[in-house]
């Protein structure tokens, strides 16, 4: 057990991988990195590219990430990996697209808050006429 | 026979009403078994992202990142999860109404509300209060995805840390089992401190590039990852609730078939004695 290290791979919507390895490659924001068994304790963001895993049987696995967070502790390699390709101006172009759409919703608001207005108006007033013929019933 | 053919029409139009609702049960059940499989697949990140955050904040307790700071609540921004589709029972409107509480306590505080909007539903029936709607998001599907999500969050995250919002909730139906889902209102912003339980395990980590810049990737991403978790229970809770709805519905269109069945059966046997009254009457007559 003293020669791996287990390595943890998961992202926001489900577990990647799990299990020990004798070598771990990753492309830390900074650089790549080899993280072997004993590591020193380590946080660092990743950026995108290929999480390489050694196993101790002698298989490769390789992982794409498109980003996250990588913790090392000695026994212990958990990726935080991102699913989907970030970057500043990715994350900055969808939030222009989530305002716009959020803008468009209001602009059309007022035709929709009129129609809304008038289907109250109307039940409301089907509701009225209802209560004037139960209540000439009653007289009658 | 007059009314026979009309009561024959209706069981028909009942009947093939009764094979819709049942078909959607079904599907919604199938659906929320997978949606359930997604929620616990959830699980694991949410958990190793608390524990980082928790780690980096023991490690740096003189450093304070702008997401784990109180600040006076003036303003708040509140993201409320609702489905994309109706017919799911009470679920839409048990999730309006607990915003709609929720907006009341903080404006009583004097504080502005600013909401951001997740599913159609939320959108038709938040856009006629007239509340500044800083973002919205729908068609998400029965599987909706982290990346369809972070620009949507990402306005409300940037808007806290501009000081535009103070604090920042998530409205969402809580999945408790398939009978109960309940709408839960869950603080994301500022981020309550996590204590990390393995304490023993402790040590100072080296930080790349630096302690900040980690912790803003880390927080961000939780934040996210926290709202995905909502979306996805949403999902499921969407499924339930509608599993249930198309359920009664099924249930008493077969109720009303039956009733309907046992009028037509009436008004068929009374035709019958009635033209065998005649007949005879006609016999008679002859």
């Amino acid at each position: 057990m003293a020669d791996t290290i287990n390595v943890d791979v998961v992202s926001a919507e489900g577990e990647i991988f799990s299990g020990p390895a004798k070598m771990v490659f990753v492309p830390a924001s900074e650089g790549d990195i080899g993280i072997a068994p004993r590591h020193a304790p380590l946080l660092s963001l990743l950026k995108a590219g290929e999480v390489r895993i050694q196993t101790p049987e002698g298989t490769e696995h390789l992982i794409f990430v498109g980003g996250g967070v990588l913790e090392i502790q000695p026994k212990k390699v958990t990726v935080l990996a991102d699913t989907a390709l970030r970057a500043k101006d990715i994350d900055e172009a969808a939030a222009l697209a989530a305002k716009q759409r959020a803008e468009e919703a209001l602009k059309d608001k007022v035709d929709k808050i009129s129609q809304a207005e008038a289907l109250a108006e109307l039940t409301r007033a089907a509701a009225q006429l209802k209560l004037i013929e139960k209540l000439r019933k009653l007289k009658g | 026979m007059p009314g026979t053919k009309e009561i024959r029409t209706k069981i028909a139009s009942v009947k093939s009403t009764q094979k819709i609702t049942k078909a959607m049960q079904m599907v919604a059940t199938s659906k929320m078994r997978r949606a359930q499989d997604r929620m616990r697949l959830a699980r694991p990140y949410a958990e190793k992202m608390r524990a980082t955050i928790g780690h980096l904040t023991q490690a740096n307790p003189d450093y304070h990142h702008p997401f784990m700071v109180t600040r006076e609540p003036k303003a708040i921004g509140i993201i409320v999860i609702s489905t994309d589709r109706g017919l799911c029972g009470g679920l839409n409107a048990n999730i309006f109404k607990n915003t709609i509480y929720l907006m009341r306590e903080w404006q009583q505080q004097g504080a502005t509300v600013n909401l951001c909007l997740v599913g159609s539903k939320g959108l038709g029936f938040f856009r006629r209060l007239g509340l500044p709607i800083l973002a919205n998001i729908t068609h998400l599907g029965d599987r909706p995805h982290v990346k369809d999500l972070i620009g949507t969050v990402k306005v409300m995250l940037d808007a806290y840390r501009e000081g535009r919002i103070d604090r920042l909730f998530m409205v969402n139906a809580q999945f408790v089992n398939t009978m109960t889902q309940k709408p839960t209102v869950e603080q994301l912003l500022p981020v309550e401190p996590v204590k990390s339980s393995d304490l023993a395990e402790h040590w100072d980590y080296i930080y790349e590039p630096s302690a900040a810049g980690i912790l803003d990737g880390v927080l961000m991403r939780y934040i996210e990852s926290q709202v995905y978790r909502g979306a996805v229970e949403n999902v499921a809770s969407e499924m339930a609730a509608r599993m249930v709805a198309m359920k009664a519905a099924s249930d008493n269109a077969g109720k009303l078939i039956n009733e309907l069945q046992l009028i037509y059966n009436k008004a068929r046997q009374a035709a019958i004695t009635k033209e065998l009254a005649e007949i005879v009457g006609g016999a008679a007559a002859v």
